[in-house]
């Protein structure tokens, strides 16, 4: 039997919804926030744990990976809890700092230690970089085809997958030969919550730790070093409006509004 | 490379360990300890009053990129049509090539889009590089990614610019890739640096909450894609009839451009405006909605105003309206003109996608929602007495055609 595995790339962002910004110094405040597994990564795990199903009795294997700090090994539980077999956890020092080029070649070089790798799957973008970039950088990288915005798996089966992507006015339905990369959107499903017995699984699961010699990357190929572009600066939008509160009777605020509108050159 | 704190002039003052996001620093007697969850952020750096923080061991660009020159723009069509995004690019790749003293092309792949790329000159392009064949009649991102590799290997712009369209989104990180080079998604502001002539490329991150100024370091072109409606397209020229001699087509080899993708169909709905970035004015509705049945009046609203119907993730998730019409974190990010939220309270995610609207104008019952701090202009008051008589206003207001 013919053994294939789905990888499932994972990422530990901070929870944005608990961000402030301190009013007086205008800087962001920390304070409170969560880690968590990037929100549109749980779409992507859920798919490769129901594309796993899907292929029942049959040998695939579903494997999360993530690149991060050694605490990032917390999301990669969170994977195995709902489903996933295995795990591996990219983490050097040397990795830090990665844009989605450097991030996307360290995955590559780990995904090609994977062996039997079909399908790669992401989310459509993580929460605090938000670029989307590294799924299609990911599958150049890799030579292989790459479809962004996945809402559904119309049909997979060891060599070959139909889906269907969202694009901003219309759907697109391909067919693609496998290997290939996908990322998926909100749509394509509803994550399910961990069993006990996938908590438990995953509170025993053992999780390998590749570092840059195991993947045989020179530190100028990994992490800022290794990244084309560099942050140069970092600061916060200013507010520049004043709220104008519209008020008096609704007929009133229907005139004002009006008016407004008429401003505006749209009525 | 290391991220070092300078242990004399560092007063454990923790303004460092308050902005980083990541977790990584600590006040560790009185002096702050960078730790191994740090990933080069440099919020910290920014931050520090007394510069003790710092970047080293990265190695120095000593490239020599003078061969690159020329601010280029990529104009993506959809079918024969050259889509907005490509023209606000134009004009904002004319200020950039002005600034650096350069050409500013740009290049068009497609079938039969000449007629709508030309269009370009008007914004004040120099040259356009035109590409055309029936193999490109589909927007397919492994034969688009060759043909823009082609032209941008053979001219070697130094500055190269696309839309952060969907398409864009999977197509220019596949270039990016194979150029071996930097590039910066979804940028809302460019600018030259004008003492080392590179391109500064804004951007924001966390959901809108903070910006990134990002350079391309070691590598060229530079490359960044912008959102649809960041910048303003501007015509700076009627006459264009002697646009023939700044085209240059390329012939390409239609055998040697076999996509991967088997495209087997097209589905628009049935409610064609779903392509709710590409709009002036958007009305939205949220939770305060309460059924699908009620979009239906600020759709009305939506086509007498010339625009399209957004939603919140509640109204979404509530299946009141499909997933195309979100706006947010989880949906779309939108640009428009004039955003009306109705019925929406405006959570950080739903803000995330729509805080860069030019005009924002909230319609709420309940005076706490935080989209009324987002908003330009705030109404409290019930959206079903508001809206219905709005447009009752419009309808009579306007003048008889």
């Amino acid at each position: 039997m013919i053994k294939i595995k789905i990888v499932v790339c994972v990422k530990q962002v901070p929870g944005t919804t608990e961000i402030k910004i301190d009013p007086d110094t205008n800087t962001l405040i920390r304070e409170g926030v969560e880690n968590i597994i990037n929100p549109f990564d749980c779409y992507a795990v859920e798919e490769a744990v129901r594309i796993k199903e899907r292929f029942e009795g049959e040998s695939v294997e579903a494997v999360a990976i993530t690149m991060g700090p050694p605490q990032s090994v917390e999301i990669l539980k969170e994977a195995i809890s709902v489903g996933v077999d295995n795990a591996v956890l990219l983490s050097d020092r040397a990795f830090a700092g990665a844009d989605t080029w450097a991030t996307a070649a360290t995955l590559a070089r780990a995904i090609n230690k994977i062996e039997d790798c079909r399908l790669i799957i992401l989310g459509k973008q993580t929460l605090d970089g938000d670029t989307g970039q590294v799924g299609p950088e990911l599958a150049q990288k890799m030579n292989i085809p790459f479809i962004g915005y996945v809402s559904s798996i119309l049909e997979i089966d060891k060599n070959k997958m139909k889906v269907k992507r969202l694009m901003e006015d219309r759907y697109e339905t391909f067919e693609v030969n496998l290997p290939a990369a996908i990322s998926v959107v909100k749509d394509i499903n509803v994550p399910r919550v961990p069993s006990l017995r996938g908590k438990m699984k995953a509170k025993n699961a053992e999780i390998p730790v590749w570092d840059a010699q195991k993947l045989e990357a020179d530190e100028n190929e990994v992490g800022l070093s290794g990244s084309y572009t560099q942050v140069v600066k970092i600061f916060t939008p200013q507010i520049k409006h004043e709220t104008i509160k519209i008020e008096g009777t609704t007929g009133e605020q229907v005139e004002h509004l009006y008016k407004v509108l008429k401003e505006l050159n749209v009525i | 490379m290391e991220i070092k704190v300078d242990e004399k002039t560092c007063t454990g003052c923790s303004l460092c360990k308050k902005v980083c996001l990541y977790d990584a620093i600590e006040i560790v007697n009185g002096i702050a300890v960078i730790n191994e969850n740090c990933v080069f952020c440099g919020a910290c750096i920014e931050v520090c009053k007394f510069n003790s923080i710092e970047i080293t061991g990265l190695a120095e660009e000593k490239k020599d990129f003078s061969d690159y020159s020329g601010v280029c723009v990529y104009l993506e069509a959809s079918g024969s049509i050259i889509t907005d995004v490509g023209f606000e690019l134009i004009s904002e790749g004319r200020k950039l090539a002005d600034r650096l003293g350069v050409e500013l092309s740009a290049v068009a792949v497609g079938s039969s889009i000449k007629e709508s790329a030309v269009e370009a000159f008007r914004y004040g392009l120099d040259k356009l590089y035109l590409v055309e064949s029936p193999v490109f009649s589909n927007n397919l991102d492994d034969i688009f990614s060759k043909a823009l590799v082609q032209i941008l290997t053979r001219h070697k712009p130094e500055i190269f610019l696309a839309g952060a369209t969907w398409f864009g989104r999977t197509l220019i990180p596949k270039v990016a890739a194979i150029m071996k080079t930097g590039l910066t998604a979804d940028c809302t502001g460019l600018d030259i640096d004008s003492e080392r002539k590179i391109l500064l490329q804004t951007r924001p991150t966390f959901g809108g909450n903070i910006l990134a100024t990002i350079i391309t370091r070691n590598a060229r072109p530079q490359m960044a894609t912008v959102r649809p409606h960041v910048m303003e397209k501007k015509i700076i020229t009627g006459n264009i009839s002697d646009y023939e001699g700044k085209i240059e087509y390329i012939k390409i080899d239609d055998s040697k451009f076999k996509t991967k993708y088997k495209l087997l169909g097209v589905d628009k709905e049935l409610d064609g405006k779903i392509n709710i970035t590409d709009y002036d004015v958007i009305v939205s509705g949220g939770r305060g909605l309460g059924g699908s049945e009620k979009f239906l009046i600020l759709k009305e609203l939506a086509d007498l105003l010339g625009g399209v119907v957004g939603a919140s993730r509640a109204a979404v998730d509530s299946g009141w309206i499909s997933y195309p019409h979100q706006v947010g974190q989880t949906g779309k990010t939108v640009n428009p003109k004039i955003y009306i939220a109705c019925g929406i309270s405006g959570a950080i995610q739903h803000l995330a996608g729509m805080q860069t609207s030019d005009i924002i104008i909230a319609i709420n019952k309940d005076p706490g929602a935080p989209i009324f701090k987002a908003a330009n202009y705030g109404i409290e008051g019930d959206l079903f007495e508001i809206i219905p008589m709005l447009i009752k206003k419009v309808k009579n207001g306007k003048p008889l055609v």
